[in-house]
């Protein structure tokens, strides 16, 4: 099947199989190697990509269901063409040591932008939460973290003293996410 | 102002950050187009007897060029590891019998990747399946045997030498005994396996995603019956390895030998599924931890015995009680120690390093040991440990574990934790939750840890060179899969040569440029790899001045590098200089450096670790995890608190979260992400590093590693934390992975 | 790892994919966000010989309030749901679970329509829907019909759905002061329930309690006798038939479904 697919701007073509991947598309069609596939079950993110300006999982997505749309992968963003992070995600990733071996990046990045761009106010725990897709093995998080915080104009040091003080978290059930009205009304 | 200590950001990052690592699966090198792309077939049981494999209908399938099966390969099977049962070798691709869920059977070779899944599944083989046996306590009775040949499941045993002394802990007044298990858990890198391979002639090429070029060429060059020089082992960008990429995988020697019988080259890149049944394992131990001494908190003995589940072929696991058996009795002064350990096979996946590879395993037997021992005499935690540390006084300090501990401060590490917590106040809000009968209480734990860093391989080289255009190049032994060595040795360069960061280049993991090397595991890369390089810098700097000795008519005394200017010029005199560029254009200017530690150094630390348990649903949620730990000085913060932060999470993710699970019938429950507990971000809180600094004399500079440590203090501190957190209901022990199911289970048992 | 080849078709209008879906018959699947179907395909577990994408179709993709009832189309994601200001306001639990659905790229793609069809016992918005009393139309060849979602599922990832209907709208009664919650339990975030609550007034939903989503019968018929919270609570795991697996036991599923149900009913009066 014939797909239009625009990447990073430019517009991309391809008949493809319809059960590729959007992963390999971007990957052996348009050549474009940062995004990586890390598992096999939509859990780890490292594949994840803008879709119509949202973060989705290049593994779970087919091409040809992208066909017509937009997609963003860390290739796309500011200096990058020029190897140069200067996008407020990336020069907040190299400045905050937000990486190691560098496999979880280029989808930890894109989910960072998205998570930028649809909450104008972040703390550390909305933070931690809206990272939930994404998988690092080397990191720990905590410099990831801190670079979201600061990619978002936030402090880190005082966002994490807060979380570390606030009473919320003490009560907070810590490997989910209890809803309860209060909370979500507030 | 030097350079050393100082948070340099890193000069992989650039790249990293933009159009991305390069990993064994990116490679767009010429030499692999065209390449066949391998899907191995593996088998779906635990153990069984083949009794048939048809591949017609699979080389019948769109694109298959090959379907090779064991009978087809001429590479004898190996021995995995030097030391094991010499039996229990494994073949390449399995012939007559498999041994764990997961073992490759046979191999396809596809023109595209999509090809090579559906062809998989038409390799039709029969298979006759033989009794399992899962637990190495029972594979250790050898009533279900791997090998029948070896006639034992047990592939090696340690100190056995001598029946154990049934006396030991006559005189004692409390002796406290348990078993414990220290589950296995997967490295799971999130870079899965892969391999590349192309011929020229008879000269072997190799990419592969690995922690050690060198090791792993000796092994393929073995396991072909090639010369080691035929072999040339490239290693891309690593996503992770943790220790599970330490040395060649068997099926590298099989893109290997197809791309010889294929007269083309062939990549392989395995899914998560395979790697969660393919790929080595991690800790997998059965401990029984004997504790005994005085009720005023003196600890004078201790035994430690261990099964150590190897999976099914002998790997680096075999070795790895060793090292457990050498660190057992920790930060610990204890007056009698006895330990052994047994090594048995199983009909699982093979166990070799992860991240601590046999200390965490030690540490967590001697914590735990040390924390019942606590209970029993009713003494604070914390108290015991600070009792019983080795004191400052003692070191060089030669164990009842057989090594010399270096240097250390053990009791100021456990105080500089405890008072960064908040100790006194955590437990004063503990008693008063208690007191309140809160359904969340609140749990504290402690540990002290030391562990062995550079052991084994002491030996490193490097080399360094100025180019005339004024750019170094380092070529390095160690091989850096996210440590950030392109930064951290270019600093030591840079601080000798006064060569700014960016003109610095390190080069590592190629074998034909560098053909000595150990890699990167172990925690031994700037204790061995980096000294040299500091070494190589120095003895470069050292050349530079002799040889503007005569250029700038002044005595080598006279001479010193200028920082600023990346030049040699004499003292006081700056317009005397000539620049390291030009001297280079002279005459190359370059200098090796072959480094011996000649010993390992012993970092050491103290985490505490504070949860909130609701003891209604078993949750555990981690506040607060305090982390003090010792290196010796800082080469750059920034990289040391990644690795702490790296280790840290992965310490508490063994506590409550990861577990390799198996059924009875050898199949894996936690084959893939959605199933295996790797933490992510939310489960996780951001972590309080406190820094101390003891130098090692066993290095010019003082360093010890820094790579592992994390993951051994955490481990005991949080699963302790938990335990605290319900000692009031009677919980005296709950075992790893503490679980919400556990955790509630244990308090339902104590309140029986 | 990759789905098995496969057709596809992305129709333009849903008369056109009922048409199709008609003419393929139960060789074909239908694919909305496909986060649930694409998994599967992946893994192998399922091979439909053709898919028809509805994902994109503007018709089955909307929000809004129609008299008593709001009115979600099938193809809405749950990231939408999430967003929505009608569903804050009208029927605030659904986007409260919503929220706990896998994690943001998930919710990017995944639809109401998608995780419904799918019946799994352990998805969150089942359960919800079941405590909302919602509604499941279904359109195929013979029309529309509307099936109570407590009639709609027959086991695990079975429904009443003929292979030629699709499902294109959910309706919900407009919830006005009821009091509402939502308690899932999870070892990880992303993780799906080991059991999960919603309560919205006095019904209750359970995830991951059996075959289905299922309502905690007993203790709703406690409550409206008059008994304590706690005392109906205690009620919640009979008739259930949890599942056992390495998160849980059918004893501690059993024993957590109190526990969450408790704290749901005491949160959704405002007592928590």
């Amino acid at each position: 099947m014939k797909v239009e697919i625009t990447v990073n701007g430019e517009s991309t073509g391809a008949d493809v199989e319809p059960r590729q991947l959007l992963a390999h598309y971007l990957r052996e069609n348009v050549g474009l190697k940062a995004t990586n596939i890390g598992c096999d079950t939509t859990s780890c993110g490292a594949c994840t990509v803008l879709l119509d300006g949202h973060a989705v999982k290049s593994c779970t997505v087919l091409s040809v269901q992208a066909d017509q749309q937009a997609v963003t992968t860390m290739e796309g963003l500011d200096g990058a063409a020029e190897g140069r992070p200067e996008h407020p995600v990336t020069a907040a990733f190299r400045a905050e040591h937000g990486l190691q071996c560098g496999f979880c990046t280029p989808g930890m990045v894109m989910a960072a932008v998205s998570l930028i761009e649809h909450d104008d106010d972040l703390d550390e725990r909305k933070i931690r939460e809206g990272l939930e897709g994404n998988l690092c093995r080397c990191t720990g998080y905590h410099n990831i973290v801190r670079a979201v915080l600061v990619a978002a104009g936030k402090d880190p040091d005082a966002e994490q003293r807060a979380e570390a003080e606030s009473d919320a978290l003490r009560t907070a059930p810590g490997f989910s996410r209890g809803e309860s009205a209060e909370e979500a009304r507030a | 102002m030097s350079i050393l200590g100082t948070r340099v950001v890193r000069n992989e990052d650039p790249v990293f950050l933009t159009r991305g690592a390069t990993y064994t699966d990116d490679l767009t090198e010429e030499r692999l187009t065209g390449a066949l792309h391998l899907t191995l077939v593996r088998s779906p049981l635990a153990h069984a007897t083949i009794t048939s494999i048809d591949t017609s209908a699979a080389l019948d399938a769109p694109g298959v060029v090959a379907v090779v099966t064991g009978a087809d390969l001429d590479i004898s099977p190996a021995l995995l590891f030097p030391g094991a049962n010499k039996a229990m070798t494994r073949p390449f691709l399995a012939t007559d019998r498999v041994r764990f869920v997961g073992e490759p059977v046979a191999a396809v070779l596809t023109e595209e990747l999509y090809q090579g899944e559906d062809a998989a599944e038409l390799v039709d083989v029969e298979y006759d399946p033989l009794d399992v046996v899962i637990d190495p306590l029972a594979a250790v009775r050898d009533e279900t045997l791997l090998f029948p040949e070896a006639g034992t499941n047990t592939a090696a045993a340690y100190g056995y030498d001598e029946e154990p002394d049934a006396a030991f802990f006559d005189g004692c007044e409390v002796v406290v005994t348990r078993d414990l298990v220290n589950q296995r858990l997967a490295a799971a890198p999130l870079e899965t396996r892969a391999a590349s391979a192309y011929w020229d002639g008879d000269k072997l090429t190799v990419y592969m995603s690995n922690q050690n070029a060198q090791g792993g060429r000796d092994e393929v060059a073995g396991w072909l019956s090639l010369d080691k020089d035929k072999v040339r082992v490239v290693l891309p960008d690593v996503g992770g390895g943790f220790g599970a990429k330490i040395g060649s995988d068997p099926e590298f020697a099989i893109v290997a030998w197809l791309a010889k019988q294929q007269g083309r080259p062939v990549r392989w890149n395995e899914s998560r599924s395979e790697n969660m049944t393919g790929m080595v394992q991690g800790r997998a131990q059965r401990q029984t931890v004997t504790i005994g001494g005085t009720r005023q908190g003196r600890i004078t003995h201790y035994r430690l015995d261990v099964v150590q589940d190897l999976g099914a072929y002998p790997r680096l696991g075999t070795f790895l009680p060793m090292f457990t058996r050498m660190m057992a009795p920790g930060t610990y002064d204890i007056a009698h120690v006895d330990s052994r350990a047994k090594a048995v096979v199983t009909n699982t996946t093979s166990v070799a390093a992860y991240r601590g590879a046999g200390r965490p395993e030690a540490t967590a037997a001697i914590e735990r040991a040390v924390d019942l021992f606590a209970a029993e005499i009713g003494m604070d935690p914390g108290e015991v440990r600070k009792i019983n540390v080795v004191s400052p006084d003692k070191f060089p300090f030669t164990t009842k574990g057989g090594v010399e501990y270096d240097s250390g401060e053990y009791a100021r590490a456990i105080d500089l934790a405890m008072e960064k917590a908040g100790y006194a106040d955590l437990r004063a809000e503990q008693k008063a939750r208690r007191e309140r009968g809160d359904a969340r209480q609140l749990g504290i734990g402690v540990s002290s840890y030391v562990e062995i860093t550079g052991g084994g391989a002491f030996v490193e080289d490097a080399s360094v060179e100025v180019h005339p255009d004024g750019s170094v190049t380092v070529l390095t032994g160690t091989s850096p899969h996210g440590q950030g060595h392109a930064t951290a040795w270019a600093m030591l360069a840079s601080e000798q040569l006064g060569v700014p960061m960016e003109k610095i280049t390190v080069k590592h993991g190629d074998t034909d440029l560098i053909p000595r090397g150990s890699g990167t595991m172990g925690s031994r890369s700037l204790q061995t790899g980096g000294i040299a390089v500091h070494n190589a810098s120095t003895e470069l700097a050292d050349l530079a001045k002799q040889r503007a000795a005569d250029l700038l008519e002044a005595s080598v005394e006279d001479l010193e590098i200028d920082p600023l200017n990346a030049a040699v010029v004499v003292k006081g005199v700056p317009d005397r200089s000539v620049t390291l560029a030009d001297l280079a254009a002279r005459e190359e200017l370059k200098a090796e450096h072959t480094f011996d530690a000649k010993k390992p150094t012993f970092p050491f630390g103290s985490h505490v670790c504070v949860v909130e348990v609701d003891t209604e649903s078993g949750k555990v949620t981690v506040e607060k995890i305090v982390a003090v730990d010792d290196a010796g000085p800082i080469l750059n913060p920034l990289l040391c608190e990644g690795q702490r932060h790296g280790g840290i999470a992965q310490g508490i993710a063994q506590a409550l979260l990861e577990e390799v699970i198996y059924d009875e019938e050898g199949q894996p429950l936690t084959g893939t992400f959605a199933d295996y507990g790797i933490p992510s971000a939310a489960e996780l809180p951001s972590f309080d590093l406190v820094e101390m600094t003891t130098p090692t004399p066993i290095n010019p500079m003082g360093y010890k590693g820094i790579g592992e440590a994390g993951t051994i203090g955490s481990t005991p501190a949080t699963q302790s934390a938990v335990i605290d957190a319900l000692s009031h209901l009677g919980v005296t022990h709950i075992d790893m992975p503490l679980t919400p199911m556990r955790v509630w289970e244990a308090i339902q048992e104590a309140s029986k | 790892m990759i789905p098995l080849a496969f057709d596809y078709a992305r129709p333009d209008s849903l008369d056109d994919a009922i048409a199709l879906l008609a003419e393929k018959g139960e060789d074909a699947s239908v694919l909305a966000g496909g986060h649930s179907l694409i998994p599967v395909m992946k893994v192998r577990l399922g091979a439909p010989e053709f898919l028809i994408d509805i994902g994109r179709l503007a018709e089955l993709s909307y929000i809004r309030v129609e008299g008593d009832e709001l009115a979600v189309g099938a193809a809405t994601k749950h990231r939408e749901i999430v967003d929505s200001a009608e569903v804050a306001a009208e029927v605030p639990l659904l986007g409260a679970v919503a929220r706990t659905v896998g994690d943001p790229q998930i919710r990017a793609r995944g639809t109401l329509g998608g995780t419904v069809a799918h019946a799994d016992p352990a998805a969150d918005l089942p359960a919800a829907l079941l405590a909302l009393d919602a509604v499941v139309v279904l359109q195929g060849p013979r029309g529309k019909r509307s099936v109570p979602i407590g009639e709609f599922y027959t086991g695990v990832f079975t429904t009443v759905r003929e292979p030629d209907e699709l499902i294109v709208e959910i309706r919900i009664p407009r919830c006005g002061d009821k009091g509402w919650a939502y308690e899932k339990f999870t070892r990880r975030s992303n993780d799906w329930a080991i059991v999960a609550v919603a309560v919205s007034d006095d019904r209750i939903g359970l995830v991951n309690m059996g075959s289905t989503a299922l309502r905690a019968s007993a203790t709703e018929q406690a409550l409206a006798g008059g008994k304590s919270i706690a005392e109906a609570a205690a009620l919640a795991a009979e008739g259930a038939e949890p599942p056992a697996d390495t998160h849980g036991s059918v004893a501690y599923r059993t024993h957590l479904v109190q526990v969450l149900t408790r704290r749901a009913l005491e949160t959704a009066r405002g007592q928590g």
